[in-house]
């Protein structure tokens, strides 16, 4: 992958002038660069990695894995049905899944209500699924490769050799 | 009581008492660490702990676990293609510092003389005149911080019995392609001194493949190869190290380390031995990060006015504080009491430091931001 890209996607923060001086380029370059990925859809976009336990009057919010199994349409395979599935705003992740099911759909709600609601009325519904199982998530420990925890301290002694 | 002459002379003057300030002080953004940022990777540290479980508690042989100098090995012969026989070749050490100590101490007679480039690390003088010998210091100040065939044969006499060669170097970050290695080796062959090579931060450099001693025509016979897990996978407190070479080098060091240390600790080890197996990925990616801060670094500190060159390695930068007209203990202290940004004063490494400091990029690219802004404060204050 692109030295560029690779900065970015640790921090997506960081200035075109520092990475034009981590890479030995010219900021034009890497500015130039960044606006062609934008635009070819290499990076789709920016956003913060929020750890929401820490953050107290958040509104509470619920999250299930759902195992989907579909029948698949003729021609269409699964992408016309996981498109229908996928569309809902409820829904934030969807995966194509080899093993014993087929879609892992990722659902976020208010609180476990709104969730199952979603289940029973909008997804188990629609023709083609045959069958669901929901698995809500009871803590986070790692998401994206971040660790949701504190930072630990720096342990080591402030000047050597 | 009456201590040691040698031991009583030792003791680095106002250095000491500069680190104990540091350390005394909270909040300081330090750029004075001779260690990575990175903790060791997970793989390692757990198969230490795995160890411990299994209950490996025990000595291990002298010489070291058989699978981590089989392990050594193998490295060194995909890496370098450079082949050291696991069994009368290879000793694990405490670190490279332990390695240095045994190898001087197998090699010295008194009043043999040792060349040691300086700036260096700081160990190389005092190790040296503990083991009986005579350090020859040699300033590489006035050459780009490096050692040169010219340099060198002016340094040579009859009693010369080695050198501590050191790169990428501990403190300056510079490093020598293949041509310039050659001519050093035919030097030192054409006088018969032996190369003491500390490659600790082999695994760390940036511009161009590293080159270890011993691949060096004729070299192999007369280098003795010290490395060490601390820098390149983040593990300087597990303390292991490996010295490679000529087997009855090895055996002499052997000898001593066998009455002296009996063996590294097994869980440290064990640690090792997966860390060739599986974090070779994480010592890349470790050492693309460094690479970033370090470009970045280089050029923050000349837009300051601290001239500095590029490192070809290591995690350190040894920029020229000369602008500022302060000696480099004013500096480093004056920056730490005003700003409270922790770097390490060139006269820490030998007397011709003096007009540098070392600033190691081993931290954080927001805590070097925020210790250039500081730096940058200083310097005005200054003008």
């Amino acid at each position: 992958m692109d030295e560029i890209l690779e900065i970015l996607e640790k921090d997506g923060r960081a200035s075109v002038e520092d990475i034009a001086k981590m890479t030995r380029k010219k900021p034009d370059e890497i500015k130039k660069a960044i606006k062609q990925y934008e635009k070819e859809g290499a990076i789709l976009k920016y956003k913060a990695v929020i750890n929401r336990d820490l953050i107290k009057d958040s509104e509470s919010e619920v999250r299930a894995l759902i195992e989907v199994n579909i029948v698949p349409q003729k021609d269409l395979g699964f992408d016309k049905i996981a498109e229908r599935i996928y569309s809902f705003p409820e829904v934030s992740s969807c995966y194509l899944i080899s093993g014993t099911y087929d879609l892992l759909v990722v659902v976020e709600g208010k609180n476990l209500h709104t969730v199952s609601n979603f289940v029973a009325e909008k997804l188990s519904c629609l023709e083609n699924v045959r069958g669901t199982a929901t698995h809500f998530l009871l803590k986070k420990y790692k998401e994206d490769g971040v660790i949701l925890k504190h930072k630990s301290e720096n342990k080591r002694i402030a000047i050597s050799y | 009581m009456q201590l040691s002459k040698v031991v009583e002379k030792m003791q680095p003057s106002g250095i000491r008492a500069f680190f104990d300030l540091v350390l005394g002080m909270k909040e300081v953004i330090s750029l004075g660490v001779g260690e990575p940022d990175f903790v060791t990777p997970w793989q390692v540290r757990e198969a230490g702990i795995y160890s411990l479980e299994q209950g490996f508690t025990s000595y291990t042989s002298n010489k070291g676990l058989y699978k981590l100098r089989l392990g050594i090995h193998r490295y060194l012969k995909d890496k370098y293609g450079l082949e050291y026989c696991p069994e009368e070749e290879t000793l694990i050490t405490v670190g490279v510092s332990e390695g240095l100590d045994l190898v001087l101490r197998a090699i010295i007679n008194p009043k043999d003389k040792i060349l040691i480039p300086v700036p260096s690390y700081v160990s190389y003088g005092p190790v040296t005149e503990l083991a009986g010998g005579i350090p020859v210091y040699i300033d590489t100040s006035k050459d780009g911080f490096k050692i040169t065939p010219k340099l060198l044969e002016k340094h040579i006499d009859k009693k010369t019995k080695a050198i501590i060669l050191n790169y990428p170097t501990n403190p300056t970050g510079v490093s020598y392609r293949r041509k310039e290695l050659e001519q050093i080796n035919k030097v030192l062959l054409k006088y018969k001194i032996l190369c003491i090579c500390d490659e600790v931060y082999g695994d760390l450099t940036y511009d161009f493949a590293h080159v270890a001693f011993p691949t060096l025509a004729g070299a192999k016979k007369n280098t003795l190869y010290l490395n060490g897990f601390s820098k390149s996978y983040a593990m300087t407190g597990w303390r292991v190290g490996f010295a490679c070479g000529p087997k009855e080098i090895i055996a002499a060091m052997t000898k001593i380390h066998q009455y002296t240390i009996m063996c590294v600790s097994i869980t440290s080890q064990m640690a090792a031995a997966e860390a060739l197996v599986s974090a070779r990925k994480s010592v890349e990616q470790m050492k693309r990060e460094y690479d970033r801060r370090r470009e970045f670094m280089v050029v923050e500190l000349n837009t300051l006015g601290l001239s500095c060159s590029r490192p070809q390695g290591a995690f350190y930068l040894f920029p020229s504080i000369k602008s500022s007209g302060l000696s480099s203990m004013d500096f480093s202290r004056s920056l730490l009491e005003e700003e409270k940004v922790a770097v390490v004063p060139g006269t820490a490494f030998g007397a011709c430091g003096e007009g540098y400091i070392r600033i190691s990029y081993a931290s954080s690219l927001d805590n070097l931001k925020e210790a250039l802004a500081r730096i940058k404060r200083f310097l005005g204050k200054r003008k």
